[in-house]
C-alpha cells in the first residue's frame, strides 16, 4: 500500500507527512539521514498500525527549520504536533536522531503517548565509549559505516542521485549538523530524565552498530524504568532498512504484549 | 603599493609518506609526526624571517590562526605576534586573522590584540576570520552557527574597543554584563580590521559596507578569480556610492623570485606543490561543514564539484604558475604580473607568503631579499 502524503500545518510550520495502514496512531520519527522513502518497514508496521511518518521541520520538504535550534525545541515541536493530530495517545517510534527527538518529547510529557520504541537513539553519552563521526566521513564511508550488511551500502552506492535528490541530502545533513553537531549527538541533561518515560518503551539495537556502539543499548535500558532491550545480530545502524522484518516483527511484538 | 610579508609556518619535516595515509593534514593528522626539537628550529627560522621583513623595507608583517595541522603552526598568533613586537621597532604586524566564531568568549580576542596594540604602541592590524572549515572539526563549535557567531563576535569586539565601559551586550551566542577592556586599544578608536576571505559574496557585502571600508584580502586563488572577486568588491563599494581605496582591496599570493624564470620553477616548485597537494587538501567534509557556508552557497558548489568530479586534483607547479595561483618566476616576470592586477583591479595592498610548504631557509631568504631588492621597488 503506498502512504497517502500531506502537508500537516502545525502553528506556523508545514512538515511533510506520510500516512498509510488503520488502527491505532503510530508516530515514527525519523534520523538524521532524512525520511527515507515508504519501506517494508513502514509497510509491516501499517497492517496493524495508522502510521504517520512525518518530515522534521527543516528536513527534506519540510518547511523552514528556522525556529527550531536544537532537539529541545523539536520535542517542544512534537508535542504542538501530537496535539494537532487529535488522535489521543499514539505508539512513538524513533530511530536514531529521531530516537533521541521521540526521549526527549517523553521526558516532557507522555499523555498523548501509548509507548516509546527506540531504534539505535542518539541522545546519550556514556564516557570512554566513542561514537562513530558521521561529520568527518566521506560519502561512501558515511554509508558503509551504516550497514552490516554491505550489499544494502552497495546498492545505495551504485545509484547516482538526482540533483534533486543532492540537494535534499544536504538539506537534511545541514539541519541534522545543527542539531547535532555539539555536543556530538547527545545532550548533557537527558539521562538524569529518562525515569520520567513512565510507558512500556522499547530499546532496539543492531549489534553491528558503527556509528553508536551496542553498548548504548545496556545505559538507555537502565535509565527508562520500563524499558525492555534487545539486541538484533547482523544489523548496523539502520537495522530497520537492513533487517526491516525482523526490526517490525520485534516491534509488532512488543507493542502487543505491552 | 603596501606590502605585507605574511607567513603560515608550516611543518617542514612532515613525513610525506606518513601524510599520504592519512584523510588530511589537518585534525586527524597523528601528531606523534610532529617532533619538538623539530618543531623549535622552525619557529626560530619563521620568527627570523619575519623578523627581517623589517629591514627589507616591508609595510607589515602577516601572521595567521589554525587549529591541529601540520599547514601552520600557529594555534595562537597573538603569541607570534608578541615575540615580533619585542624583535622589531617600526613594522606593523597583522594577525590575519583571529578565528571569531571558535572561541566562547570573544572579550579575551579584545583584550588580547588591545594588550599587542599597546604593547607595539598602535602597530596592530586585527584580521577578522571564521577560520576554514576543518577548524570547526578542531574545536566542535557548531558550524552552523559559524556566521552568526563571527557577526556577534565582530559587533562585541569593536565594541569593546570603541564604546566607553563598562557596557551591557545581549547577543544570541554572547552575552556579557560587563564589558569593560583594560587596557583598551592604543589606537584610536581602534586598531584597523582587515578581512582575508575566499570570496563568498555575503562577505563583500558586509566588508565593503561604508560603516566599515574594511580591506579585503583574497587568498590562494586563480589569478582570474582574484580579479573577479577583488572587481566585486569594488563594485559593491561603488554601489554603496564611494570609491574603493587600492588599500581596501588585498590579494594574499605565494611569491618566489629568481634570476630566471626557470630557475624560479626549479628552486620553488617542489615546495610550491607540497602547499597545495600535501598541506592545503582537505575532503570536503572537513573544508566545508554544514552551515560554514550558507546552504544556497553550498547546493551551488556541490553542483559545480559533481561536474568536476569528487576526486581531488594533484596541482603541479605548472599549473599553479599558469593560474596565477602563485607568483614564480624571475623578477620581471613577477612585476608584470601584479602589475597586471593592479591595472584590472586598482588594487594596492599585497599580501607576498615568501616561504610556503617545504621552501627552506636558504631559499626563503633568498626569496625575501631579491623580492625586497627587485620587486618592491617597481611597484611601490
Amino acid at each position: 500500500m503506498s502512504p497517502s502524503v500531506i502537508y500537516h500545518e502545525v502553528r506556523d510550520a508545514k512538515v511533510r507527512m506520510m500516512r498509510a495502514g488503520a488502527g491505532e496512531p503510530l508516530v515514527f520519527l525519523h534520523g538524521a539521514g532524512g525520511l527515507s522513502p515508504w519501506g517494508p518497514f513502514l509497510e509491516d508496521l501499517s497492517k496493524n498500525f495508522d502510521v504517520i511518518a512525518p518530515e522534521h521541520p527543516g528536513f527534506g520538504d519540510s518547511g523552514d527549520g528556522a525556529f527550531i535550534r536544537n532537539v529541545a525545541d523539536m520535542a517542544m515541536y512534537y508535542l504542538d504536533f501530537l496535539d494537532s493530530l487529535h488522535a489521543g495517545a499514539v505508539h512513538l517510534v524513533g530511530t536514531s536522531l529521531g530516537g533521541w527527538i521521540a526521549a526527549e518529547i517523553a521526558v516532557r510529557n507522555c499523555s498523548r503517548i501509548a509507548s516509546v520504541s527506540l531504534l539505535a537513539p542518539a541522545g546519550l553519552r556514556i564516557k570512554g565509549v566513542p561514537i562513530g563521526d558521521n561529520f568527518i566521513w566521506g560519502p561512501e564511508e558515511g554509508t558503509r559505516n551504516l550497514f552490516f550488511n554491505q550489499a544494502y551500502a552497495d546498492k545505495l552506492l551504485a545509484v547516482e542521485p538526482t540533483e534533486e535528490e543532492a540537494d535534499r541530502q544536504l538539506t537534511n545533513r545541514f539541519m541534522a549538523t545543527r542539531l547535532g553537531w555539539e555536543p556530538r549527538w547527545f545532550s548533557p541533561s537527558l539521562q538524569k530524565w529518562l525515569h520520567r518515560i513512565q510507558v512500556p518503551s522499547l530499546v532496539l539495537w543492531g549489534e553491528e552498530d558503527r556509528l553508536f556502539p551496542v553498548e548504548y543499548a545496556k545505559v538507555w535500558g537502565e535509565s527508562i524504568p520500563a524499558a525492555q532491550v534487545q539486541i538484533v545480530p547482523n544489523a548496523g545502524h539502520l537495522m530497520q532498512i537492513e533487517c526491516a522484518q525482523d526490526v517490525a516483527k520485534r516491534l509488532l511484538s512488543f507493542l502487543a504484549g505491552r | 603599493m603596501q606590502f605585507t610579508c605574511f607567513h603560515l609556518m608550516p611543518y617542514r619535516p612532515l613525513d610525506m609518506e606518513e601524510r599520504a595515509k592519512h584523510r588530511s593534514a589537518w585534525v586527524v593528522l597523528p601528531n606523534t609526526l610532529y617532533d619538538p626539537e623539530r618543531g623549535a628550529e622552525q619557529y626560530e627560522s619563521y620568527l627570523n624571517q619575519l623578523t627581517s621583513a623589517e629591514s627589507l623595507g616591508f609595510d607589515v608583517i602577516g601572521v595567521n590562526e589554525h587549529h591541529q595541522t601540520a599547514y601552520g603552526m600557529m594555534p595562537a598568533p597573538n603569541l607570534i605576534a608578541s615575540a615580533l613586537i619585542q624583535r622589531t621597532k617600526n613594522i606593523r604586524i597583522a594577525i590575519l586573522g583571529r578565528a571569531l566564531p571558535l572561541t566562547n568568549n570573544p572579550i579575551f580576542i579584545a583584550e588580547e590584540l588591545a594588550m599587542l596594540d599597546t604593547l607595539s604602541r598602535g602597530r596592530i592590524i586585527a584580521g577578522f576570520v571564521r577560520g576554514i572549515g576543518t577548524e570547526y572539526h578542531a574545536t566542535g563549535i557548531n558550524p552552523a552557527h559559524s556566521h552568526e557567531r563571527f557577526q556577534e563576535a565582530h559587533d562585541l569586539i569593536v565594541a569593546a574597543w570603541t564604546r566607553p565601559g563598562p557596557f551591557e551586550f545581549e547577543g544570541e551566542h554572547y552575552n556579557f554584563r560587563y564589558v569593560n577592556l583594560w587596557p583598551r586599544p592604543y589606537q584610536r578608536p581602534r586598531p584597523p580590521i582587515w578581512i582575508p576571505s575566499q570570496g563568498s559574496s555575503e562577505t563583500v557585502r558586509w566588508a565593503a559596507a561604508p560603516e566599515r571600508k574594511y580591506p579585503f584580502l583574497v587568498t590562494f586563488s586563480a589569478f582570474d578569480l582574484v580579479k573577479r572577486y577583488l572587481t566585486t568588491y569594488a563594485d559593491q563599494a561603488r554601489q554603496y556610492g564611494y570609491e574603493p581605496s587600492g588599500g581596501q582591496l588585498g590579494w594574499a599570493v605565494p611569491i618566489y623570485v629568481a634570476d630566471t624564470d626557470e630557475q624560479a620553477k626549479k628552486e620553488a616548485g617542489s615546495a610550491i606543490e607540497s602547499l597545495f597537494n600535501n598541506f592545503l587538501p582537505n575532503p570536503w567534509e572537513m573544508l566545508l561543514p554544514p552551515g560554514y557556508m550558507s546552504l544556497s552557497s553550498m547546493k551551488a558548489t556541490m553542483k559545480a564539484r559533481r561536474s568536476l568530479g569528487s576526486r581531488p586534483r594533484t596541482q603541479t607547479a605548472d599549473d599553479l604558475i599558469s593560474s596565477g595561483t602563485a607568483l614564480i618566476g624571475s623578477p620581471k616576470t613577477v612585476v608584470e604580473k601584479i602589475k597586471r592586477m593592479q591595472d584590472e583591479t586598482g588594487f594596492d595592498n599585497l599580501v607576498s607568503m615568501l616561504q610556503f610548504g617545504t621552501l627552506s631557509d636558504e631559499l626563503t631568504n633568498r626569496n625575501m631579499q631579491m623580492f625586497a631588492s627587485e620587486v618592491m621597488p617597481h611597484l611601490r
